[in-house]
């Protein structure tokens, strides 16, 4: 009878700690599919539901799925400001050699650019940058922040 | 930095007609380093302080020596002995060592010598002595301007590094780097230039805009680097004497990874256009733009061979990044890299004999060389991350960077210059200042 009452806290305690270590893997884990970040930590929006970024596997320039759904919208929103210019930021992780990064990030920009062509953009309103990768967004050394760093960022020109 | 004019004139030079007893093996790796004792610099009398702008530099006989030891320490081939146990005082033995003495603090080689500085001149002799053979092996004087005195004393280092090894050396010599300071997610960086023991650092740019991946001309006087002024990524030239900096060439896209042709007539780099990035060269005088590659992939990271006929650069037109070899026309591409892993930033020595690059396999960077058809792989140093090697003069040392790990704040991380010998010895941290990255390596400057 007390044993068991025991034994029932006790079965409490380590199913709490379970499921609290489940949290714990899942942040830790983050959102990542393959090695391509599918969370929202570091995005911001250009218009309500309309994300500023897209992110990259390690090495890529293709854009995914998700990107592509992403760019779709900011080309919705983009038409209806007819008037606004955008620069399209590269970036690439640091786990690479420094110049190859800089034709990485411009690779990446550029594969956005076109997408967003394709849905009627006029490439006059779209600039491309790539800052390799002296721009980290996360500065952590792990591939957590590297998803996340490997990413072109739509920005709007004052 | 003023034009140095220097006079050398030979003195007595006596050549041991015998093969020299004393001599150090620099292709081997060096655990024995040859016990040198370098006597502090007799100082004429009558001779004024040296002055550098408002400092007073006193004892400049102690001073030339210390700059020599550092340089002999430093190559990991010579030990230089401590001066508390010299018994000869530096006048006696610039001119008669008794080399009984020397012999006793086991001394194989011993370096003496005089300076006399005048208002505008400092003048040195010094000799190399053979202490094993109790002969005289250099012997050389010349004359510069007071506030050269560390130059001096890089003459005299690379002076008896040839004489005892058979090659020229290279510690007359500047690096150029990117010095970093500030958080990860938003680096200051700014061109800096220093002599390669660490001295004398100068900042060439002011810090406004984004700067990397500098490379000095083969005379010196100029070095090529990407710059983000007004936020359009380009290749710039920057005179070092008049700090003048300009855009080199018209391109309507970013230009990047800029180095120059050994006859310093052209400057090459990789021009990046709608995801795609080729490599042109274009001359600094007639303006003229060729395209030496031709293909959907990125070309970048080109490097000369000295004799100039032949390019080496990075590509990932098999997929991923690799090395490549061709013609300095563009013609005749051949891949030379094949071993596990990602190649990059492929250097040719300036000897010829071999190509530096950096690999990365399994989470992990490795500096390295091959000879230039991709055979002899040899993996140098292993770490966290480091990249692009540049060569000595003489072919003999790589000087590289490396960034240590770091959490989400960014905490932890520090970006540093570090060298190694070709054999794989004498590891060793650059001190500077601030953080730094990206240097390369001047040619000699007495040439």
């Amino acid at each position: 009878m007390v044993l068991e009452t025991n034994l029932r806290k006790i079965l409490v305690v380590i199913l709490a700690s379970i499921a609290l270590t489940a949290c714990a893997t899942q942040k830790k884990a983050g959102k990542m599919t393959g090695d391509v970040y599918t969370g929202t930590d570091t995005v911001e929006y250009l218009a309500t539901g309309v994300r500023d970024r897209v992110f990259f596997a390690t090495n890529k320039s293709t854009l995914t799925t998700a990107s592509r759904d992403t760019l779709r919208k900011q080309a919705a929103w983009m038409r209806k400001k007819s008037s606004l210019k955008f620069t399209i930021e590269g970036h690439a992780d640091e786990r690479g050699t420094r110049e190859y990064n800089l034709a990485l990030g411009e690779r990446r920009a550029n594969a956005v650019k076109d997408y967003l062509m394709t849905y009627g953009i006029s490439g006059s309103r779209l600039s491309v940058i790539s800052y390799g990768k002296e721009r980290p967004v996360n500065s952590g050394s792990n591939p957590l922040a590297w998803s996340q760093n490997r990413r072109s960022v739509t920005v709007k020109v004052d | 930095m003023k034009k140095l004019i220097l006079t050398i004139f030979c003195l007595f030079l006596f050549n041991s007609s015998a093969k020299a007893v004393v001599e150090v093996d620099i292709t081997r790796g060096n655990l024995d380093p040859l016990p040198i004792a370098v006597s502090p610099l007799h100082v004429a009398l009558g001779s004024i302080d040296v002055k550098e702008g408002e400092k007073v530099i006193k004892n400049i006989g102690e001073k030339i020596s210390g700059v020599v030891e550092i340089n002999f320490k430093r190559s990991g081939l010579f030990n230089p002995l401590k001066k508390e146990s010299f018994v000869q005082n530096p006048d006696i033995a610039h001119i008669k060592p008794r080399f009984e003495d020397w012999r006793l603090i086991k001394a194989q080689a011993l370096v003496t010598g005089k300076v006399t500085v005048t208002e505008d001149k400092l003048r040195v002799e010094f000799r190399l002595w053979d202490v094993v053979a109790a002969k005289e092996m250099i012997a050389l004087a010349f004359s510069t301007t007071p506030n050269n005195w560390r130059r001096v004393a890089h003459i005299i280092s690379d002076k008896v590094y040839q004489r005892l090894t058979g090659e020229e050396g290279y510690f007359d010599t500047r690096i150029v780097y990117v010095s970093e300071t500030g958080p990860k997610t938003q680096r200051y960086k700014k061109l800096a230039i220093m002599d390669q023991d660490g001295a004398n650092v100068k900042y060439l740019t002011l810090g406004n805009e984004l700067v990397l991946t500098p490379r000095f001309s083969p005379t010196n006087q100029l070095v090529t680097y990407l710059s983000y002024f007004k936020n359009l990524p380009r290749v710039y030239l920057l005179d070092i004497e008049t700090g003048v900096q300009e855009v080199v060439g018209d391109f309507p896209g970013m230009t990047f990874a800029p180095r120059f042709s050994p006859d310093g007539k052209k400057i090459i780099m990789s021009f990046a256009k709608d995801g795609n990035s080729d490599i042109y060269t274009m001359n600094i005088n007639t303006r003229v733009v060729e395209k030496i590659t031709e293909h959907t992939s990125i070309d970048t990271s080109p490097s000369f061979s000295p004799d100039g006929k032949y390019i080496c650069f990075n590509s990932d037109r098999s997929g991923l990044q690799q090395i490549y070899v061709m013609r300095s026309d563009g013609s005749q591409v051949k891949r030379i890299t094949f071993g596990k892993g990602l190649y990059g930033t492929p250097v040719w020595s300036p000897r010829g004999d071999l190509i530096a690059f950096t690999k990365v396999h399994k989470g992990k960077f490795y500096i390295g060389v091959m000879r230039p058809d991709g055979s002899g792989e040899r993996l140098l140093t292993e770490n966290f991350y480091q990249e692009a090697p540049s060569w000595s003069p003489n072919g003999r040392v790589l000087i590289f960077y490396r960034e240590t790990k770091s959490d989400s704040e960014g905490k932890g991380f520090s970006a540093k210059l570090w060298s190694i010998d070709l054999t794989g010895y004498n590891e060793r941290l650059i001190e500077t200042e601030t953080d730094g990255s990206d240097p390369s390596w001047s040619s000699l400057l007495s040439k």
